[in-house]
């Protein structure tokens, strides 16, 4: 390696970090610009704190966790949006592998999928909760609704798109469909699944969300619908905020699944 | 001379909604024990398919096969196929890479193990067998797919354009590779091609196939008298654009 580096190339680099530099503070300071002039403007009283809350207010909130059993609902949400995930996957995956296994299924169900797949599943909220009941059961099956028609057609898809000609390789050795399906087609759609598991991890939340909406007993999206309705804004707020750091949180916690696994089971460097 | 594999009479038709394609059409030919046969053809003649149905990945619609003069249905043990591109598997080590084919055969064994090794030894990938095949080159990643085919022992080899993925300066030299590992292996081979070139260099026998429904135009044997027989010598021998005319002018009539 040569230590000496040349002039141009320090002029990029330095470059290129001024710029990563200006994008992060230009980020936190338009983010404190936003919270200060909230809370200015709610405290000059131009906009009502009643009706939109302040930050201060939030932060309030926030730290009288124990007085409104905030962890209690976040810990409930977050339950619920894993097992929907976990389940929708797992089901969804399993579907995919019996579609792809009989081109007749496949064939006849397809037209069903896709009107399944184009219904809002929302719609059938008041559906699950009188056959399934008004609890928790019926905020898993809404998060596994909204979740398990797309796996299936993705992982449908991941699946017939396995390169023909690596399957033809495999045939040459007198392979079984159950050997060309654990050792060749599986395997080269692991990407596919991480990409439903990203795709997943919102659509869960979406689903417990509006799951919690409906059942209205627990959780951040019961606290969001009762803070509505009682005119408790800074408790909606609050749960809003949350709710996004758990969002982004869980996808982080797929992304780094994500590159252990292409890291250690797929051997590449993504 | 022994004939490893013969096909007699072999026929291919496709069926579709609108039409009914006849590809191949009363197909005869024996192939003899360490002969290196081309066969070449207009592109969309039916070459690939013939390999298709020697493998026995592919149905003949009317026609016999025999291998070691045994009539034979389906995927043949004495049989292997090369494709296009190395389609190495890249979640496994070229180790596991090779052994591939064993272990879909379930003839993992002490035996093939140390068969593979001995491979893997002579044809200089003992040292790379714990890497990916992303960390190898295109010209050794072919290479490790020859040896995938050679592990289970195939006394026939089927190659399908095995070439006309890589580069025309690692092509030379993998065919160059393939053809003395072909030959100091023992395997009689079979090779689908479109280049004449690449046809002439190697084979014993050029098969010239006619448009579809593809049928034998004429077989040529390739003889150039040469000591040490290499892809790469053979290229330079003065006989070899007389061969080149003869074929070039047999595919356009």
């Amino acid at each position: 390696m040569n230590n000496t580096i040349s002039e141009d190339r320090r002029k990029y680099l330095s470059q290129k970090k001024r710029r990563k530099n200006a994008i992060l503070i230009t980020q936190i300071v338009s983010l404190t610009a936003f919270i200060a002039l909230w809370e200015i403007l709610a405290n000059a009283g131009v906009i009502d704190s009643f009706l939109m809350s302040q930050p201060s207010r939030i932060v309030r909130t926030f730290l009288n966790m124990s007085s409104n059993n905030l962890l209690m609902h976040l810990g409930v949400t977050v339950l619920e949006t894993i097992v929907g995930f976990l389940l929708g996957t797992m089901i969804g995956t399993l579907l995919a592998c019996i579609l792809w296994w009989s081109d007749f299924i496949s064939k006849v169900s397809e037209p069903f999928l896709v009107v399944l797949n184009s219904l809002p599943k929302v719609a059938l909220g008041p559906i699950i909760i009188v056959w399934v009941g008004a609890g928790t059961p019926a905020i898993i099956t809404m998060a596994l609704a909204i979740s398990l028609v797309v796996t299936v057609l993705e992982m449908l898809n991941g699946f017939q798109a396995t390169d023909e000609n690596i399957i033809k390789m495999t045939s040459t050795f007198r392979a079984t469909k159950w050997q060309i399906f654990t050792k060749v087609v599986f395997p080269s759609n692991i990407g596919t699944l991480i990409n439903a598991l990203k795709v997943n991890i919102g659509l869960s939340l979406v689903g417990v969300i509006s799951g919690e909406f409906l059942v209205s007993k627990a959780g951040l999206g019961y606290l969001i619908v009762y803070g509505g309705q009682v005119f408790k804004l800074d408790l909606v707020m609050t749960s809003v905020i949350i709710l996004g750091i758990v969002a982004a949180a869980m996808y982080e916690c797929v992304v780094l699944l994500e590159k252990l696994i292409l890291r250690f089971v797929m051997h590449k460097t993504a | 001379m022994e004939e490893v594999l013969r096909l007699e009479n072999i026929s291919k038709l496709y069926q579709d909604e609108n039409c009914e394609t006849v590809a191949i059409k009363d197909f005869t030919y024996g192939f003899q024990k360490g002969d290196f046969v081309s066969i070449i053809g207009p592109s969309g003649c039916g070459k690939s398919t013939l390999l298709s149905i020697i493998a026995g990945l592919e149905k003949a619609s009317s026609g016999k096969i025999f291998i070691g003069g045994v009539e034979s249905s389906g995927v043949s043990d004495s049989i292997g196929y090369m494709l296009q591109k190395d389609y190495l598997l890249d979640w496994r080590t070229i180790q596991s890479n090779v052994m591939f084919g064993l272990e879909i055969k379930h003839m993992v064994t002490e035996e093939s193990k140390a068969y593979v090794e001995r491979l893997l030894k002579t044809y200089g990938l003992y040292e790379f067998k714990d890497k990916y095949p992303s960390q190898l080159s295109g010209g050794m990643r072919q290479r490790a797919a020859l040896i995938r085919t050679l592990a289970s022992n195939p006394d026939i080899l089927l190659l399908d354009e095995a070439f006309s993925a890589l580069d025309y300066q690692t092509r030379l030299s993998v065919t160059d590779d393939v053809y003395s590992i072909i030959k100091k292996e023992g395997k009689t081979a079979i090779m689908v091609t479109h280049d004449i070139p690449e046809s002439i260099s190697m084979s014993d026998k050029v098969i010239v196939l006619s448009h579809r429904p593809a049928t034998i135009k004429k077989v040529y044997d390739i003889d150039f008298d040469l000591e040490n027989r290499t892809p790469l010598n053979c290229r330079e021998n003065p006989k070899f654009s007389t061969f080149f005319d003869c074929i070039w002018r047999e595919l356009n009539k």
